[in-house]
């Protein structure tokens, strides 16, 4: 009785493997989160230093188009309207986004729909392969290719938003290629079976049934790009030219938040003015790939099925 | 189980504390030993230097030949840009700080507390593509194209072609060098920066009626070298200021350099480096300069 009674009150040896299992868990956890603590913190309280210690207004920040963190303009303001960087992330993320989806949707659509497994052998490396080039390489490549052919053809220096989009399409073309093909051989077979039952044609089957079903997927997909092209920092600094001008065209030298930091960092002394403009800059950045996120989770919850 | 929960939560967090303040202590620890041994007159120590780019090959090789000779001592060398290595020196986390420009001129830089070391004499030069077929400006000249008053080469004798500028980044050395000689004040126009000397170089070559700048040691027979008002850019119009453009590279100490440090700047300044080292690496020795320039640009006969 005593015996048992004992057995059964005091913790056994895998009750402690337990805690110890979950001890570790929750340390690695705890990690993590305060590392993301951190750094927002850091970034966050860098980055209002510009609002807050050299009383630049937010609004000029975000409206003016004078970038010149070093000097003042006439009634005494510092020059740090960001709205050029602004302008040229969004606009190089979203033509980027929108001349790759209809390439990835293509050969998601081969890879899900049309391709036997041989085929799909072969191209999942391919696509998998331009993931793993380094920016930098892209870049080059960028500099030594896309920017004579832009110069060849439209004229001007070739630096511009128009080398970044094409640089940043090779770029965000795998992301959203695999995640749209997971999206699409995540549809239920009987979907497709139904349909072709009905009498639709395999391209009916795709076009009405398939790819509506796999919309929010897709979405998914197209945000993940948008983040990567919006993030990435060396391969576009290297083909737009870093010029803190609004741009007037495509091919006019321009700058986005990325590159500018990546430039001006060294140069900057921290504490001063022109370097809390940078961190403010990288705030932005911060709270986009955020709202990115955020919009993520929203179209995974509405798109559910 | 919720209670359960926090407690681990809390428990984790504490663990980890330990483990980083552990980390602090004896990195700290650390780091006094190092400042306890550059301080004594010993030849051994550790020593960071931190900054400019442009300086960074040539403090890379004489530390590297400075070591084979003082093997107790070990020297890392980065790079990150002049005003990293201002910053860094005057918070003390490096031991010597690079800087392409005098400390005087870098905004947020206490320059009473640093000890300026000059170690070379770089050269600048325009740099323009070759099919602008223009192999000489005037000073002013120079500077309406660079204030964007003059934005087509036919006005200054080359062909009917516009004038694309690229610039250095802002509050880059040879940027700084460049339009303190040449701008005397005024505003740059907007344009194209890039943030290293070999960028430019590239891009300058592949751009048609394109103009930047570079220092001498980038200069190839790909670019055009602009000679300003006549006067070629070489070493010897350096050395007696016929050419303008060139600015001292520098090493910066807190405070006098001590122990290991002070030894290394000697070596920098000894006949072995500035005799062999600097001139093969594109740079001017400070031994053979006839004038010297002060932190305000102003320059006076050795």
């Amino acid at each position: 009785m005593d015996k048992i009674q004992k057995k059964l009150q005091t913790k056994s040896k895998a009750t402690f493997q337990d805690y110890f299992g979950k001890g570790i868990c929750y340390l690695c956890i705890g990690l993590i989160i305060l590392l993301v603590t951190c750094i927002l913190y850091f970034i966050a309280s860098k980055g209002l230093a510009t609002f807050t210690q050299d009383k630049v207004r937010v609004f000029d920040f975000l409206t003016k188009t004078n970038w010149n963190p070093g000097a003042v303009d006439s009634q005494g303001h510092p020059d740090v309207g960001a709205l050029p960087m602004i302008v040229t992330s969004f606009s190089v993320t979203l033509l980027a986004a929108l001349l790759a989806t209809p390439f990835a949707l293509g050969v998601a659509i081969f890879m899900a729909e049309f391709s036997s497994k041989k085929g799909t052998k072969v191209l999942q490396p391919v696509i998998e392969l331009l993931v793993g080039i380094p920016s930098v390489v892209y870049g080059f490549i960028g500099l030594s290719v896309v920017v004579p052919f832009i110069r060849e053809i439209f004229g001007g220096t070739g630096f511009g938003i128009l080398s970044g989009t094409l640089v940043l399409f090779v770029m965000i073309l795998p992301t959203i290629t695999s995640l749209s093909v997971d999206s699409l051989k995540a549809v239920p077979m009987f979907y497709r079976q139904a349909s072709l039952a009905l009498g639709a044609t395999r391209w009916q089957t795709i076009y009405k049934v398939v790819l509506r079903a796999a919309i929010p997927g897709i979405l998914t997909a197209i945000i993940f790009g948008m983040a990567r092209a919006f993030g990435e920092a060396l391969a576009v600094q290297m083909v737009i030219g870093n010029a803190a001008l609004m741009p007037k065209n495509l091919i006019s030298p321009a700058s986005t938040l990325t590159s500018k930091l990546t430039t001006d960092i060294g140069n900057t002394v921290m504490g001063t003015l022109p370097n809390n403009a940078l961190w403010s800059l990288a705030l932005i950045l911060l709270l986009m790939s955020l709202i990115l996120n955020m919009l993520v989770k929203f179209i995974g919850k509405r798109g559910r099925f | 189980m919720k209670k359960k929960t926090i407690i681990s939560l809390v428990l984790g967090l504490a663990a980890l504390m330990l483990i980083l303040t552990g980390c602090g202590n004896s990195g700290s620890k650390e780091s006094s030993a190092a400042s306890k041994g550059s301080s004594s007159n010993e030849a051994s120590g550790k020593i960071t230097i931190v900054g400019s780019t442009a300086l960074q090959p040539l403090v890379e090789k004489a530390a590297a030949n400075f070591q084979k000779k003082n093997s107790k001592i070990n020297i890392t060398v980065q790079g990150g840009g002049s005003g990293t290595g201002l910053s860094q020196v005057q918070d003390k986390s490096v031991t010597i700080g690079n800087s392409d420009i005098f400390a005087e001129e870098k905004q947020g830089i206490d320059s009473k507390k640093l000890t300026d070391h000059k170690v070379a004499v770089v050269g600048m030069a325009p740099v323009a593509n070759k099919d602008v077929n223009v192999k000489n400006l005037t000073m002013d000249q120079l500077k309406k194209i660079f204030t964007g008053k003059i934005t087509n080469w036919k006005e200054v004798g080359g062909k009917d072609e516009k004038i694309t500028v690229v610039n250095r980044a802002k509050g880059s050395g040879t940027r700084a060098t460049f339009e303190a000689a040449v701008l005397k004040g005024d505003e740059a126009v907007k344009s194209q920066e890039q943030d290293s000397n070999g960028t430019v170089q590239k891009i300058v070559s592949s751009t048609p009626g394109a103009i930047s700048y570079l220092a001498f040691s980038y200069i190839n027979d790909k670019l055009q070298a602009v000679s300003i008002d006549g006067v070629k850019p070489t070493d010897a119009n350096v050395e007696n200021n016929k050419w303008k453009i060139w600015s001292y590279e520098h090493m910066y100490t807190n405070g006098a350099a001590k122990g290991a440090a002070a030894k290394f700047l000697d070596y920098m300044n000894s006949d072995d480096v500035q005799k062999s080292l600097v001139k093969d690496m594109g740079y001017i020795s400070i031994h053979n300069m006839k004038v010297q320039k002060d932190s305000k640009g102003t320059v006076s006969s050795k």
